[in-house]
């Protein structure tokens, strides 16, 4: 289990490569990339600072993967966050759980995803047309990491 | 004394993204540190207004409400994150 917060780009295949390497018993590999899109809220993005709370960040993240652990079976997870600055269609954030079936790395994968939006200190900041504005916390991601409470 | 940090469109806002504060007797919980806040008026109690949607942490760990504090603590104020 890992987290990392970085400014570099990360190179998707060399992560997951590194992550089951010499282990056996992985037979799926679930991975989710978040990417940045030039167009948010009806206006157009020239790009984005990513500021977070460093310190807090990977201890919350490292919660989320701890409770992910919990309730599905999993080998192993590495969450990987860009900050700092990035443009459209560089990749911001990275996921990957590597398990023995596909059914608990799929879930587990986008458990930590949906948490991680509503509960990781990170914060975007878009530069468009009409100046930089911070971006505003979406109500479909708390309903999106709510709905993992009544699954149970 | 605690620190007290600020991120984002806070930090922007109020000019600062971290100090330290003599915490009064009178304050003990994370609501009062953010009534006293509050009271310096201005851009603080419209920025930290209880109805603002501000999201706060103590010692690293998201917390609301009357959640005690003690001296050394670092306690983060922040609008809704918005990461991934």
């Amino acid at each position: 289990m890992a987290v990392r917060i970085q400014t570099a780009d990360f190179d998707v295949s060399a992560e997951i490569a590194a992550l089951r390497r010499g282990n056996p018993k992985v037979g799926a590999v679930a991975s989710f990339v978040g990417v940045v899109r030039d167009v948010n809220d009806g206006g157009i993005v020239a790009g984005m600072t990513l500021e977070h709370y460093p310190g807090m960040t990977e201890k919350a993240i490292g919660e989320i993967i701890t409770q992910a652990r919990s309730r599905w079976n999993v080998l192993e997870v590495l969450v990987v966050h860009r900050v700092g600055q990035l443009r459209p269609m560089d990749q911001i954030v990275l996921v990957i759980v590597a398990g023995e079936h596909r059914g608990d790395a799929f879930a587990a994968c986008e458990f930590i995803m949906d948490y991680l939006k509503t509960r990781a200190p990170f914060w975007k900041k878009e530069q468009t047309g009409g100046g930089a504005r911070w971006v505003e916390a979406r109500a479909t991601d708390d309903i999106a990491a709510e709905r993992w409470r009544l699954k149970g | 004394m605690i620190t007290v940090l600020y991120f984002a469109r806070l930090r922007e806002a109020l000019g600062t993204g971290s100090e330290q504060i003599a915490l009064p007797a009178s304050v003990r919980d994370l609501e009062g540190l953010r009534a006293l806040l509050v009271a310096r008026g201005g851009t603080w109690a419209q920025e930290l207004a209880p109805s603002r949607p501000v999201r706060a942490a103590v010692n690293q760990a998201m917390a609301v409400g009357e959640v005690p504090l003690a001296d050394g603590d670092e306690i983060a104020f922040f609008p809704p994150v918005t990461g991934g």
